[in-house]
């Protein structure tokens, strides 16, 4: 697999399975209208893990949901981070969505210049939605900021976010959230709770033949 | 709060009352207000603002004849007929 | 009646409208509220048995599509809560009521989901069956509702295609998946017969006499039959009533339903009841404390 696909698949997986986390929240978020928020940037999400996979198909001669479904549990690339289960902790939910969006902007500021043409394209269209999801963020960062479970969770999870950069950009996210740089949960193969939670996600496309219609 | 969100469907278009909902400030209250009256790009613009800076009017006078600042007021079919017969310029 | 009752009465029987601070009858009112209320329940309520497909989602599209539509669920829930605070009722206050079971939700979102047949299905017919009380509901006398409901109505058009499209695939596809569509059908068919309610003649029912409802409910069941049955067994699915047919004067006729199991069914004690209840109270405790930091008010 050429890098460019490997970096396609990672960054596609991470927001296919965040996305996936933050579904689980639809229906019994908080309160109504967060719920209707928060359930349409668990969709952006989604949508940019399909764009992503999409471009990734192409080069690997496949579709995008064979890439989101058909693999082995150990073939996925997501980041340690996307793959906890928080629900029904929305302080640890809110905490990663801070972080997390905080290192894609770096990520994704990254993409925009790189040299291959259809990935910058690509990025450029996340970065555009994405400012939501930051003002998104930063609403509850400045609501939930001072709560101790807040401050926590945040404290909890700073490695894990660390380890969704590449670690010459994770300087920029230390500085940008103002914590010390520290040592990252780096991307491992996934183990178990990954494993749980990618049964789930593919024992209904498993119950038929590879290639069915749905 | 309660805020409300007015919004306009095309250009041109005047704004209308879409809904309201709970927010504790107007950060919150754009996101939601984004949510629920654009996601799926039902409009091109929206106003959102808090309830309590509405003020609702709904009793008006109305014990004399207004009429005469209204359309409804005017009738010159009788005074136009019998200026045209006196010009002998009557239509046959 | 008072006379001023009276007043009122004929006034929305001549198709008159009311606004929020209008004068209104405490009959009107109550049964306002009662019924709003029921239906903004049944859209929180109706978002349990949908959300874990969510996640089993056999494709991308289908996965959009699902968290769409049960996000618009939600949103109803929330502009009808809106209108039941907006007539004295705090939003707290119809969560308190309706997990304690003092109010009710619709039968249907009282039965337990079993496969992604019931996804396709629930989408297509149960949507539909809202649909049309939902459309009756657009001239209801009082204003604020039928305005909620035009946006309603206007965003639950794509989730009969999303419904229809995911069976469509299904019976196209291979053996095992048609077969997951008909046992679906075949379990949700009595709920779907129960879905309108009693044949309780219109000039009878007190909210089509208030024009809160505009229909009865056995006009928008035959209006449900007469639409879909057809759209059914064109896709050669069998539907579990023997008896179903339309009859030579347009009317359907079918096989009477249990309206004791209906009755049970609503004041709690469906196959799933309880155990949403349960659910949506535990959900509720364990992120109060979000809505009291955030809202200062209660959610």
């Amino acid at each position: 697999m050429t890098e460019r696909a490997q970096l396609l698949i990672e960054l596609a997986d991470d927001e296919l399975i965040l996305g996936w986390r933050n579904s689980e929240w639809t229906g019994i978020a908080p309160f109504l209208e967060e719920d209707v928020a928060f359930s349409s940037i668990a969709q952006n999400e989604i949508g940019h893990a399909r764009a992503l996979y999409e471009l990734a198909a192409r080069e690997l001669d496949t579709d995008a949901d064979a890439l989101a479904f058909d693999r082995k549990p150990e073939e996925y690339r997501c980041a340690p981070l996307v793959q906890l289960r928080f629900v029904p902790d929305w302080a640890r939910t809110i905490a990663r969505h801070v972080l997390y969006e905080t290192a894609d902007a770096i990520r994704i500021e990254h993409l925009k210049e790189h040299e291959d043409a259809a990935l910058a394209g690509v990025a450029a269209k996340i970065e555009r939605e994405e400012v939501y999801h930051r003002l998104h963020a930063e609403m509850w960062l400045d609501r939930l900021g001072r709560e101790a479970r807040y401050t926590e969770a945040v404290e909890e999870l700073w490695p894990y976010a660390l380890g969704v950069l590449a670690p010459e950009l994770r300087p920029a996210l230390a500085e940008r959230v103002d914590r010390p740089e520290v040592d990252a949960v780096e991307r491992h193969a996934p183990g178990e709770e990954f494993a749980e939670l990618w049964n789930e996600m593919t024992m209904v496309r498993r119950s038929a033949p590879v290639g069915a219609q749905w | 709060m309660i805020w409300e969100v007015f919004r306009q469907e095309r250009k041109g278009q005047p704004f209308t009352h879409g809904g309201s909902f709970h927010a504790p400030d107007q950060a919150f209250a754009d996101a939601y207000a984004r949510e629920f009256y654009a996601r799926r790009g039902e409009s091109v613009a929206l106003w959102v603002v808090p309830r309590e800076a509405i003020n609702a009017i709904e009793e008006f006078p109305d014990e004399f004849d207004l009429k005469y600042r209204r359309v409804d007021g005017y009738s010159i079919k009788a005074r136009l007929k019998e200026a045209r017969d006196r010009a002998g310029t009557t239509a046959d | 009646m008072e006379a001023r009752e009276q007043e009122f009465l004929d006034y929305v029987q001549g198709g008159g409208l009311v606004e929020t601070d209008d004068w209104m009858p405490d009959e009107y009112r109550k049964r306002l509220i009662k019924f709003i209320e029921m239906h903004g329940n049944s859209e929180l309520m109706g978002v349990l048995p949908e959300r874990d497909w969510i996640l089993r989602a056999p494709t991308l599209q289908r996965k959009l599509a699902l968290t769409a539509k049960i996000q618009d669920e939600v949103g109803h829930c929330q502009l009808i809560y809106r209108v039941v605070e907006d007539l004295g009722k705090p939003r707290e206050r119809c969560l308190d009521d309706l997990i304690s079971g003092k109010s009710k939700f619709h039968n249907v979102f009282h039965y337990p989901t079993k496969s992604w047949g019931d996804v396709g299905v629930i989408a297509w017919l149960v949507d539909a069956a809202a649909i049309i009380s939902q459309k009756a509901l657009l001239k209801c006398s009082y204003a604020p509702y039928a305005r909620v409901m035009k946006k309603v109505c206007w965003e639950e058009s794509f989730h009969i295609l999303h419904g229809r499209d995911t069976v469509l695939a299904m019976v196209t596809g291979t053996a095992e998946q048609r077969e997951l569509v008909q046992e679906a059908i075949n379990r949700w068919w009595e709920p779907l017969m129960h879905f309108h309610g009693t044949a309780i003649p219109a000039e009878e029912d007190p909210m089509v006499i208030w024009r809160i409802k505009s229909q009865g409910n056995e006009e928008a069941r035959q209006q449900f039959l007469e639409g879909y049955v057809p759209q059914i067994l064109e896709l050669g699915l069998e539907i579990p009533d023997p008896k179903l047919r339309r009859n030579d004067e347009c009317v359907w006729e079918y096989t009477e339903p249990d309206w004791d199991k209906l009755l049970a069914v609503v004041t709690g004690h469906g196959p799933a009841s309880q155990e949403r209840l349960e659910f949506r109270r535990l959900s509720r405790a364990e992120t109060d404390w979000v809505s009291k930091v955030v809202l200062a008010e209660a959610a």
